[in-house]
């Protein structure tokens, strides 16, 4: 049992950095806009299409096929942000928010079930198979990466929103979105650029995702709820929240059905959420009052 | 970024362009969702009610059922109707949910006013449907929903035109436990989906095999929203079981064999309810390196020899190309409805439901899967259950002998692979 319960420590860990590199665009679109963006889930199976049609196609490696897809992703977001949420009136943005972006992914859904059918797919490449054995451990290739990829990712967002020009801004709409307007910072920019960084980070973890997991045009629903509770979990906004929320909700669950039973993973993680929110009501790294204006 | 401070004007033509191209997104989706066919006849078709998973956790099956549906109605069609009339699918979609389908059923009867009615994809959706099919006085022949929970209603309307789904490990369970005691797998390790296609399977599977001495080394239920399956394979690998038996469909099957694979478990033989039978997916979705050995319980085969099957193979490749090897199990499945439908249709002479139900459940019929005769609950008591191993990018069929060892259905004669040859 204890080599059980380490292997599904670690297993969590690997785990949870793929879903903070999902989770982590629905954070950053959040603290920002205050819209919920229930297209996160969709944005995730398209990221996974994009790339596999880069495979199968073009033959590129989904890794390196990042270069292409996460540009292509941004262009996506900007759109979505430019046509259906930006003229939301903005008393109702949070509410509306969440039928407009409902409904974009009801429309990339019918899209991509066009276009690729319902039938299962799957990302491949030599690192999909195999695993390194570590300490005892079978780990495999892909997860060592994806988290290495989470890592590379998030930091460099970090970077961004903290030593650039851009990510000031994006700060000060996050902090004060009335008083970044009245030092001249165009919202509305800020916005766009949001969404589409956070789709574009969403697309790599759509690639992940799509290779360690078969996917279809309707996989994202049993997503959203997942990511929408990890980002609740890691606070509201915070990047390195959903990194920890990440890892925390997918150790806890991992441990649970090798503890006890599969069936009552998503429940002991919520438990936990509970107990979280009522010591912390704003997550783990949720700031007090960040939006109050 | 200096941009990011550059004022940005108010474009009105923004929301025109917005409903333009949304207009244009709906119009692409909908264009091809009707699959109805219109009569070129004097006499009005046959109208079909069907619902359908084209989106959601069923979606991949409930296409392929689809694909079955549309074969028959296109064969039916050429060959001068049902009745000497054209036939025509109203097919909707249900996502997947047994709330949906309810309503989808009510809708086809009461609105739609549909003649007859198949049946929905998976024993899920196709208990909650036959109760609404059912107080319409709806004869409700289906091919999905073969879990013991549908004919334990008491419903006198139902019938299953497939192999009951229950029995459906039986034959690999008796195999493992008629082999000699030397050979026999020691331990077995069983996981599933909490749905009522795959558990009951496991359960009657588990029963056998622990008679038979097989310890459980594990044994586990999941949700079937589940997306990580890290911690059940892990589970499994763990209890390093000799058997694996999984309760799944073709997601998780694949999940699962992709971390057997990455963490190089080997049981000497892997069987899965549902998810190898998936044809071109399953080796798209697990690897073509990946599939041998595998198993999976089938009531067809797509060289069965069979009234039709032979012609409904040809017509599915010319229609949707791959190879006879790539045809999902669900589409003969979804085949058989229909024939076995309009055979008692024909008997009857007419549309009359009472007339329908009644010679659905004395008759015998012949289907693409082979012989049905329904009993009082529905359940088609000439099924057989084979059991099928990927053997060289081909599902090879076995067939138990009176020892209820394995043994190769003619013109195969490869002797069954056990154990399993590594990945």
């Amino acid at each position: 049992m204890g080599a059980e319960l380490s292997k599904a420590v670690v297993d969590g860990i690997l785990t949870g950095g793929v879903y903070a590199l999902m989770a982590a665009g629905l954070t950053l679109i959040f603290g920002v806009m205050e819209i919920i963006n229930i297209a996160q889930g969709i944005f995730v199976v398209l990221g996974a299409y994009l790339s596999y049609l880069l495979e199968v196609h073009l033959g590129i490696d989904p890794f390196l096929g990042l270069v292409i897809t996460m540009p292509l992703m941004f262009g996506v977001g900007v759109l979505i942000e430019w046509g259906f949420v930006r003229p939301l009136e903005a008393q109702n943005r949070s509410a509306l928010s969440i039928l407009v972006t409902f409904a974009v992914a009801i429309v990339i859904e019918g899209i991509l079930t066009q276009l690729f059918s319902a039938d299962l797919k799957t990302l491949t490449a030599w690192y999909v198979d195999r695993s390194v054995h570590v300490l005892g451990f079978y780990l495999p290739y892909i997860y060592l990466l994806g988290f290495a990829l989470a890592v590379v990712l998030l930091v460099a967002l970090y970077l961004f929103l903290y030593r650039s020009r851009g990510g000031k801004s994006i700060r000060a709409s996050v902090q004060n979105r009335v008083g970044a307007e009245l030092v001249g910072i165009n919202i509305n920019r800020v916005s766009a650029l949001t969404f589409g960084i956070g789709a574009a980070v969403t697309a790599a973890g759509g690639m992940v995702f799509g290779a360690t997991n078969s996917f279809n045009p309707n996989s994202g629903y049993d997503l959203i709820s997942r990511l929408l509770v990890i980002i609740v979990l890691g606070g509201l906004g915070s990047i390195g929240g959903a990194l920890v929320a990440s890892v925390v909700a997918l150790v806890i669950e991992d441990v649970t059905a090798v503890l006890w039973s599969p069936v009552w993973a998503s429940t002991m993680f919520f438990a936990v959420l509970v107990v979280v929110l009522l010591v912390r009501p704003n997550g783990l790294f949720g700031r007090v009052a960040a939006r109050a204006q | 970024m200096s941009w990011l401070k550059t004022p940005n004007p108010a474009r009105n033509w923004r929301t025109i362009a917005v409903l333009g191209v949304t207009a244009l997104l709906v119009a692409a989706c909908g264009s091809s969702g009707g699959s109805g066919s219109s009569s070129s006849g004097s006499k009005s078709p046959i109208k079909i009610g069907v619902s359908l998973s084209l989106t959601g956790d069923f979606s991949a099956d409930g296409k392929a059922f689809q694909q079955g549906y549309q074969l028959w109605a296109k064969n039916i069609n050429a060959n001068g109707g049902l009745l000497g009339r054209k036939v025509t699918l109203d097919i909707v979609n249900d996502a997947s949910s047994p709330v949906q389908v309810v309503t989808n059923y009510q809708k086809l009867i009461s609105v739609d006013h549909v003649d007859l009615v198949f049946g929905p994809f998976s024993t899920l959706l196709t208990k909650a449907a036959s109760q609404v099919v059912n107080r319409y006085g709806y004869a409700f022949v289906e091919g999905a929903g073969g879990g013991p929970s549908v004919f334990t209603s008491g419903l006198h309307n139902v019938f299953d035109v497939s192999l009951p789904v229950a029995n459906n490990l039986v034959s690999f369970a008796k195999w493992i436990a008629a082999m000699p005691a030397a050979q026999r797998p020691h331990s077995a390790a069983y996981a599933t989906e909490d749905d009522p296609f795959t558990a009951p399977q496991l359960d009657a599977a588990r029963k056998i095999l622990e008679k038979a001495g097989v310890k459980t080394a594990y044994n586990k239920v999941y949700p079937s929203e589940t997306t990580d399956y890290g911690p059940i394979a892990s589970g499994i690998i763990s209890s390093n079981a000799d058997v694996v038996l999984v309760g799944t469909l073709l997601p998780d099957i694949s999940a699962f064999v992709k971390q057997f694979v990455q963490q190089n478990y080997n049981p000497k033989a892997l069987i899965a309810t549902a998810g190898p039978d998936q044809g071109a997916q399953f080796i798209q979705n697990v690897g073509a390196n990946h599939t041998e050995g595998i198993m999976v319980p089938n009531g067809w085969y797509p060289t069965q020899q069979t009234p039709g099957n032979a012609a409904m193979v040809a017509a599915y490749t010319k229609q949707y190309g791959g190879t006879a090897a790539e045809v999902s199990s669900d589409v003969p499945e979804g085949y058989s409805v229909g024939e076995v439908t309009a055979q008692a249709v024909q008997k009857d002479g007419s549309l009359d439901q009472k007339k329908l139900i009644a010679e659905l459940h004395s008759g015998t019929f012949d289907s693409v899967q082979g012989k049905v005769k329904f009993d009082a609950t529905g359940q088609n008591v000439d099924a057989f259950s084979y059991v099928f191993q990927w053997q060289n990018g081909q599902l090879v069929p076995y067939q138990p002998g009176s020892d209820q060892l394995l043994q190769p259905v003619a013109p195969a004669t490869q002797p069954i692979e056990f154990p399993k040859k590594p990945w």
